[in-house]
C-alpha cells in the first residue's frame, strides 16, 4: 500500500490578482515533498458543523519554489469554492490540503525536445508550471506556447509571459484573443483552429510533444487537429475542466 | 490530521444538502448537472465497420463481437448515480447497454479468472475485480440519455461500473481481458486508488 496522501494545513502567504477574476494564492506547506509540473492539490474547506467541500487546483508554481506552492483560481460567480477564496480568503489563513496529484499531465526539464503548450483561459495554470520549472531549470528546448484568451484584459500570466518570452532562450508565447483585440492588434482573433496550430507547431516540427489544457471544446478541437496533421496521440496529453469546475 | 480544522469564514452553500438528494452524494463530492469531460489524450475515432468487442484472457475460446453483432445482444436501460474522481456526481444518468453479465454468457471462464482488464482504443486500461462486475454491476453502453454515446463521453461504447468512481467506466471501450492476478491499469499507476470505491472515498493509492 502506497503512502497515504495525507490533508495538511497550508497558511496563505500571498494573494496576487491575475485578471479582474482570477487570483493566485501562494501557500506555505508543512511538509512538502515537491511536485512535477502539472500536477494538482485537492483543496477542503471545512465549516464550523463540519460541513466539508473539496475541489482539486493546477499548481501554477514550479517545484524550485518548495515548500510554497501557488495554485490559481477562476472566480466563477455561482461556485460554492472560488467565490469564498476570492471574497473571504487573505494571507495569514490556512487552507487544508494534500497532493500532489496526478502523474501523467506532467512535463519536467529532464524531457528533451521541443515543446507546444497549448492552453484555453485557466486552462493555462498548469502549464504555467512547466514553464516557470524549464525557467528555473535553466533548460532551452523550443517551447511555444499557444494561449486562446477572450480578451487582453483576461491573459492570465500576461505581465510574466511577456518578460519570460524577452529573456528566456527558445521560450515563445502565441497569442490569440477570441472576442475583444486591442487597436491594432496584429495577432491571431479567433479560436484555436488547425490551421493556427499548423502555423504555430511548423517552428518546432512534428516531434514536438503537445500538452493542451482548457475548456472541453477547445481540447477536442485542438487535439483532434494535432491528429490530423500527423501527429501521433501518444505525443499528445489533454487535461479538461468545465464545463463546471467551480 | 481529522476532520476538526474550521475554514475561517466558511459556511458553504449547501444547495444539494436536502433529505434523499444528501444521501447520494458521496463524500467530498458535490452535484452537476453538466456532463464534464476528461481524457488523458486525443479522442479516438475508430469507425464502427473496424470496431470489435472480445473477451479474451482465462477464457476456454475467446469471443469478438462486431458492432452489429454487439447491437444484437440483449440490452437494457440503466438509471445511475455517477461519481468522478475530479469531485463531481451526476444523479440518475440514463444508459442503454449490455450487461457485463451478459457478456461474459458468450465465453467459458477458467475457474482461475478472477479479475479483469478494461482495454480501449487510445491504449488506455482499467483494472476491476471480476466479482465487482457481475451480478448487475457493470455494463457495456452504447446509449446516453436515449441518443448514441458521443465520442468525448466514451463513444461507441464505454463501459459503466456506477460503483466505483468513473475512470474505472473505461471510455472507447473494446474488450476486456480476465486474469488470475490483479494489475494496475492507466490511471492506477499515476497514483489513483486501485479499487477506487467512492463511498469509501478511495481516491488516490492510500487512501
Amino acid at each position: 500500500m502506497a503512502r497515504p496522501l495525507d490533508w495538511q494545513l497550508a497558511t496563505v502567504a500571498g494573494v496576487h490578482d491575475e485578471t479582474d477574476s482570477v487570483r493566485s494564492f501562494s501557500l506555505t506547506l508543512p511538509t512538502w515533498t515537491g511536485h512535477r509540473p502539472g500536477q494538482h492539490v485537492d483543496l477542503r474547506l471545512t465549516a464550523e458543523d463540519g460541513y466539508s467541500v473539496e475541489r482539486s487546483y493546477s499548481i501554477a508554481s514550479e517545484p524550485e519554489r518548495a515548500p510554497e506552492v501557488d495554485i490559481t483560481v477562476e472566480r466563477i460567480p455561482d461556485g460554492e469554492v472560488s467565490p469564498f477564496l476570492h471574497d473571504v480568503v487573505v494571507p495569514g489563513d490556512r487552507l487544508e490540503l494534500r497532493g500532489p496529484i496526478g502523474g501523467y499531465f506532467v512535463w519536467e526539464a529532464s524531457q528533451p525536445g521541443p515543446l507546444l503548450l497549448v492552453g484555453g483561459g485557466s486552462g493555462v495554470v498548469p502549464l504555467m508550471a512547466m514553464i516557470r520549472h524549464r525557467g528555473s531549470a535553466g533548460v532551452m528546448n523550443a517551447t511555444r506556447l499557444l494561449l486562446s484568451s477572450r480578451g487582453p484584459d483576461e491573459i492570465i500570466y500576461r505581465d510574466e509571459l511577456d518578460r519570460l518570452a524577452a529573456t528566456q532562450d527558445g521560450f515563445e508565447v502565441v497569442h490569440t484573443l477570441t472576442r475583444e483585440q486591442p487597436a491594432g492588434w496584429t495577432g491571431y482573433a479567433r479560436r484555436i483552429d488547425e490551421a493556427m496550430l499548423s502555423e504555430v507547431l511548423a517552428p518546432l516540427g512534428r516531434e514536438a510533444r503537445v500538452y493542451i489544457c482548457g475548456p472541453t471544446a477547445l481540447v477536442e478541437v485542438a487535439a483532434n487537429a494535432l491528429v490530423r496533421i500527423g501527429l501521433a496521440p501518444s505525443q499528445i496529453r489533454t487535461e479538461r475542466f468545465g464545463p463546471t469546475g467551480n | 490530521m481529522t476532520g476538526r480544522f474550521v475554514t475561517r469564514g466558511f459556511v458553504g452553500r449547501r444547495g444539494d444538502g436536502s433529505g434523499d438528494i444528501a444521501s447520494r452524494i458521496p463524500p467530498g463530492q458535490y452535484i452537476t448537472r453538466d456532463f464534464p469531460v476528461l481524457s488523458a489524450g486525443p479522442t479516438p475515432h475508430t469507425p464502427l465497420e473496424q470496431w470489435t468487442f472480445s473477451i479474451e484472457g482465462l477464457v476456454r475460446e475467446p469471443v469478438s463481437w462486431s458492432w452489429q453483432e454487439f447491437l444484437a445482444l440483449p440490452a437494457r436501460e440503466w438509471t445511475v448515480d455517477i461519481s468522478c474522481v475530479t469531485k463531481w456526481t451526476k444523479l440518475d444518468m440514463r444508459w442503454r447497454g449490455v450487461s457485463m453479465d451478459t457478456l461474459l454468457e458468450g465465453v467459458e471462464l477458467d475457474e482461475r479468472a478472477a479479475f479483469i482488464i478494461a482495454w480501449s482504443d487510445g491504449g488506455y486500461t482499467t483494472n476491476l475485480p471480476l466479482a465487482d462486475v457481475l451480478n448487475g454491476q457493470a455494463f457495456v453502453a452504447y446509449e446516453y440519455d436515449g441518443a448514441p454515446l458521443v465520442p468525448e463521453h466514451g463513444g461507441p461504447a464505454r463501459l459503466v461500473v456506477p460503483a466505483r468512481y468513473f475512470w474505472k467506466s473505461a471510455k472507447w471501450i473494446r474488450g476486456i481481458r480476465l486474469q488470475a492476478e490483479d494489475q494496475p491499469g492507466f490511471w492506477e499507476s499515476f497514483g489513483y486508488h486501485n479499487r477506487g470505491d467512492q463511498w469509501r472515498e478511495e481516491r488516490y493509492s492510500g487512501d
